[in-house]
């Protein structure tokens, strides 16, 4: 058993944890910081990471140990930080995920917004296939990438300035939360059907 | 009204719909984006135990002796169990229970479930593991689904009448011989699909709590709940009404966790032994083992056509490789004939599918169950007939259109149908004319078609109830509540739930909750396969919304004293629409209702009417409606390495109407994802010794964002007469052509017929020696 000094999310903490216990171990087990999730527990999978000093982290296979002393940010860190920071709602790749519905099971998501996040901090603008390579180490089974690579793409079109390209299907539809059109004044001219 | 109503496609309110259609947020996005969404192992209670599990390190071996006293010895350990302990058998299909939790008498493939520990901890539990010691006297073992066809002895499965087969059906309907005989033009060819798994994110996980009041809450990460309860009740011998079982968040699922698991009944076992909850989190090496994943198939077809292109005639034969149980195996096997007879019309059509056990890992319903693979080796007949023929293969396939509200020859209810548009979608979409046959060498485009399920009216175990449930609550704060039995994995039903809500009685969708999948609180739903969830638990939301509409629409006109088609309820408003005036809240809609009617709550249900042929198995497959879907995929061969690069795959898919096309996106880019995974990366198998070949995300290689092809969703609305708002399913469909198209692209690239799955370089390298060697001959 050893004590570990970790700042976690902004708090200084002090937790006691078996010497073999991997990193996630101590944040699941003894944090609670659930948001972290275990898909392999052999590093393959990317569930698990976290940003260690800004960098995304394999929680699953670095030993607790090795973050003795530094700076962890886990999913739950990104709300509060972006609340922090004078923001509004949550972190703007967590908005952007859900509005593109990059979120399907959402198991691994959390991984995968941290490595967007931490891809973002170091470059505003990357474009498309510097998005695939940041965020290749993490497997997500239901999307197919597609909707995730939008809601990245999306943050960087908010940031700029710029309307983000639509998919196909979209074209020609409502997009994202449009005002539920058309609204009652086409239904005060409508045919009643009660 | 009642559960066989038809409500119609139409919006509820005037011309248009307010919510429907639209690309509306997750009821459970942020919670999820945030880290806050409870799944499985997230669930902590005081005082939980951590169980573990000890598995067969044979393929098939008879258990002459357990014991476990030194494991219970261990400090920290709180109970050991084995078969003895839970010796009733279960599986989700009630005809073939030939699962126990542990294994009682022998064990049939290596990560069989011998025995289970609870302890303070997962650490003591695993070194309590290796304190059991377990007496095998190994047996032959089956690895090969063709020695398990032809020798019988030893039977994997004892007392069986017939050997090592799991189920066999053989049905033939028109003429097919005389359909052969009409034919100017047949194709006949081998076709073998391998094994290929789920690979959800989330590992297996179930935590137990027994109360002292003889009351079993399991949270387990299944995506059946009710059947869950039903299975549970059985083994542990708990009258169902004292067992409660809940889905929390779920981590992916795709089929794979649509049976009863081992882990469910140990930690609910343990849970009853220690008196404390215990929670069982599966590695992902133990995820393998569980599999029920895609079963291994070779296949043999022929077709017939006249020579403008009709079909004549198809005759299949199948086997398939079930592995050592028979989970939805008797479903696989008709599923694997049964669900060919679209989009195309087959004057004759026979199928004769086996399904035998083997000692390996347990196979079941992966995502297009049971059809993706003859889809595969059929649409490829297709490719080569139009070849024969020299018509362009989206013409043969058009030609062979079986039209919409008609009936295949198997006696399956078709009832809205776009494949024609689909085609034209991908047609257009991949500029197919101009490109098809005219790239380069090593550049090709390849089409295929398909067709799938809406649920099905085959209720797993047969009974007269509906199939879906719904209550509502509403209350005067102005929040609706959606309890819907329906399971969320992912695909979004929890939200589709609340759309449908949200349009039905003009609320926001921010104000409707959806409690869903917990057998305490909500109503009955079978669970989400088959993809039904849409249809059944959207139809019945329907059901209950225009209950409560009524009520509310009712108290309105007579207090506004007007007529009663003047009230509309919309976008959180209800209003009198030729005097306004009177708009109000909702919320105050809710109180005058509630007020004038008492409580407010309605129920709704849906069930699906009878279908199916008349004959024996004639109701698996029948659905009250089905999907259709195209795809194009274009590729790029490298000669040189035997690398199929996919450039770009279009999928048009028929989803009846899309409820919220951003979900319908998703689910066709999710689907065919897996299907190029399959095609070209993943192989899911044992070595000579039954060893699974490699049980670790890295051992078997899923896409990354690095492999995935880019993929353009084309959505097709045919708008289904008896679907929510028109819907059918989305979440299976768009995998199934994905993987013939990719073949057919393969062909049209390089001349190669690639008949034998996986798509490997090294096979693809041989495969072009041979066939140059082949021309220099």
């Amino acid at each position: 058993m050893r004590t570990l000094h970790l700042l976690v999310n902004g708090d200084r903490l002090a937790v006691a944890a078996p010497d073999h216990w991997t990193l996630i171990e101590v944040l699941r087990y003894r944090l609670g910081l659930t948001g972290t999730k275990q898909g392999c527990d052999k590093g393959d999978c990317g569930a698990c990471t976290v940003l260690l000093n800004g960098k995304p982290t394999l929680s699953c296979i670095l030993p607790a140990s090795r973050a003795e002393g530094h700076e962890l940010t886990t999913i739950e860190g990104l709300r509060p930080a972006h609340c922090a920071a004078g923001g509004e709602g949550t972190d703007p790749v967590q908005d952007a995920f859900d509005r593109c519905d990059a979120l399907q099971c959402g198991f691994c998501q959390p991984g995968m917004m941290l490595s967007a996040r931490a891809l973002l901090n170091e470059n505003a603008q990357p474009d498309r296939k510097t998005i695939q390579e940041a965020l290749s180490g993490n497997l997500c089974r239901c999307t197919g990438y597609t909707q995730i690579i939008e809601a990245v793409e999306l943050v960087v079109a908010d940031a700029a300035g710029v309307d983000p390209v639509l998919p196909a299907w979209q074209v020609d539809r409502d997009g994202e939360d449009l005002p539920l059109a058309p609204a009652v004044e086409k239904a005060t001219t409508a045919e009643g059907d009660n | 009204m009642a559960a066989r109503d038809i409500h119609g496609p139409k919006p509820p309110w005037g011309e248009h719909f307010q919510v429907i259609g639209k690309g509306h947020r997750k009821v459970d996005g942020l919670a999820k984006a945030t880290g806050d969404a409870i799944y499985a192992d997230d669930i902590v209670l005081p005082g939980m135990l951590h169980a573990k599990t000890l598995r067969s390190p044979h393929a098939h071996a008879k258990i002459k002796a357990i014991r476990t006293d030194k494991a219970l010895a261990l400090e920290g350990v709180h109970a050991v169990i084995t078969g003895s302990d839970l010796p009733e058998c279960y599986g989700v299909i009630p005809w073939t229970p030939d699962e126990n939790a542990l294994a009682v008498d022998k064990v049939r493939f290596i990560g069989d479930e011998v025995a289970a520990v609870a302890a303070v901890d997962e650490d003591t539990a695993n070194r309590a593991l290796e304190l059991i010691e377990v007496d095998y006297e190994p047996l032959h073992a089956f690895l090969d689904p063709n020695e398990a066809l032809g020798r019988g002895d030893p039977q994997i499965h004892e007392g069986r009448k017939d050997g090592n087969v799991s189920k066999h059906v053989k049905l033939d309907f028109g003429d097919v011989d005389g359909g052969f005989e009409e034919a100017e033009v047949v194709v006949e060819g081998d076709y073998s699909f391998h094994g290929t798994t789920h690979g959800a994110i989330e590992p297996h996980c179930a935590v137990a709590q027994f109360g002292a009041d003889g009351n079993l809450t399991l949270w387990s990460s299944t995506q059946i709940t009710h059947y869950v309860q039903r299975e549970i009740s059985k083994v542990l011998d708990i009258e169902p009404q004292h067992v409660r079982v809940i889905q929390p968040c779920l981590g992916g699922a795709f089929g794979g966790k649509s049976d009863p698991f081992s882990l469910e009944f140990c930690v609910s076992k343990l849970a009853m032994i220690t008196g404390r909850p215990v929670k069982m989190l599966w590695t992902r090496e133990e995820v393998f083992y569980a599999h029920r994943g895609r079963h291994p198939a070779q296949m043999h077809y022929r077709t017939g056509a006249t020579r403008d292109g009709r079909l004549t005639a198809v005759d299949a034969k199948i086997l398939l490789d079930g592995g050592a149980y028979s989970s939805f195996g008797l479903v696989t096997t008709y599923y694997s004939g049964q669900l060919l007879t679209g989009p195309y019309h087959f004057p004759a059509y026979r199928f004769d599918s086996t399904r035998v056990f083997t000692n390996t890992p347990p196979c079941g319903p992966k995502r297009g169950h049971g059809s993706v693979q003859p889809r595969f080796a059929f649409e490829i007949q297709l490719d080569e007939l139009a070849e024969k023929l020299e018509l362009d293969p989206i013409e043969l396939r058009r030609r062979n259109f079986q039209g919409d509200s008609t009936e295949t020859i198997n006696g399956q209810r078709i009832t809205s149908n776009g494949f024609l548009e689909c085609l034209d979608k991908v047609e257009t979409a991949s500029d197919w004319k101009e490109r098809r046959g005219k790239l380069p060498f090593g550049r090709g485009l390849g089409v295929a078609g398909s067709m799938y399920i809406t649920g099905t009216n085959y209720p797993i175990y047969p009974n007269d109830m509906p199939q879906a449930g719904i209550q509502l609550k509403v209350d005067r704060s102005g929040l609706v509540t959606v309890f819907t039995g329906g399971n969320d994995i992912g695909q979004g039903s929890n939200s589709v739930a609340a759309y449908l809500v949200a349009e039905e009685l003009g609320v926001e969708v921010s104000d409707v909750r959806v409690v869903a999948a917990d057998t305490d609180l909500c109503p009955v739903d079978l669970g989400a396969y088959s993809s039904r969830v849409t249809f059944m638990v959207g139809n019945a939301v329907i059901d209950a919304c225009r209950k409560l509409r009524a009520q509310i629409v009712d108290t309105l006109a007579a207090t506004w004293e007007c007529d009663k088609k003047r009230v509309r309820l919309m976008r959180g408003m209800a209003l009198d629409l030729e005097d306004s005036e009177r708009a109000i809240p909702m919320r105050e809609a809710f109180q005058l209702t509630e007020a004038a009617c008492d409580t407010l709550g309605a129920t709704g249900s849906y069930n699906t009417p009878k279908l199916g042929g008349d004959y024996r198995g004639g109701a698996i497959g029948a659905s009250p409606a089905y999907s259709f879907t195209a795809h194009v995929v274009e590729v790029d061969v490298d000669c040189e390495t035997g690398f199929i690069g996919v450039k770009k795959v279009w999928c048009a898919h028929d989803c009846g109407r899309a409820l919220n096309p951003r979900l319908v996106a998703g689910q066709i880019e999710g689907s065919v994802y897996m299907g190029i995974a399959e095609a070209l990366l993943e192989d899911h198998k044992v070595n000579r010794f039954g060893l699974h070949d490699g049980p670790s995300l890295l051992d078997y290689p899923m896409p990354t964002t690095l492999d995935t092809p880019e993929i353009e969703a084309l959505i097709v609305e045919s708008v289904d007469p008896e679907g929510p708002y028109g819907a059918k399913e989305a979440g299976e469909g768009p995998l199934h052509s994905s993987i013939p198209a990719l073949a057919n692209a393969v062909y049209d690239a390089v001349g190669l017929r690639l008949t034998d799955l996986p798509f490997t370089p090294a096979k693809v390298l041989r495969a072009l020696r041979e066939m140059k060697s082949a021309a220099g001959a």
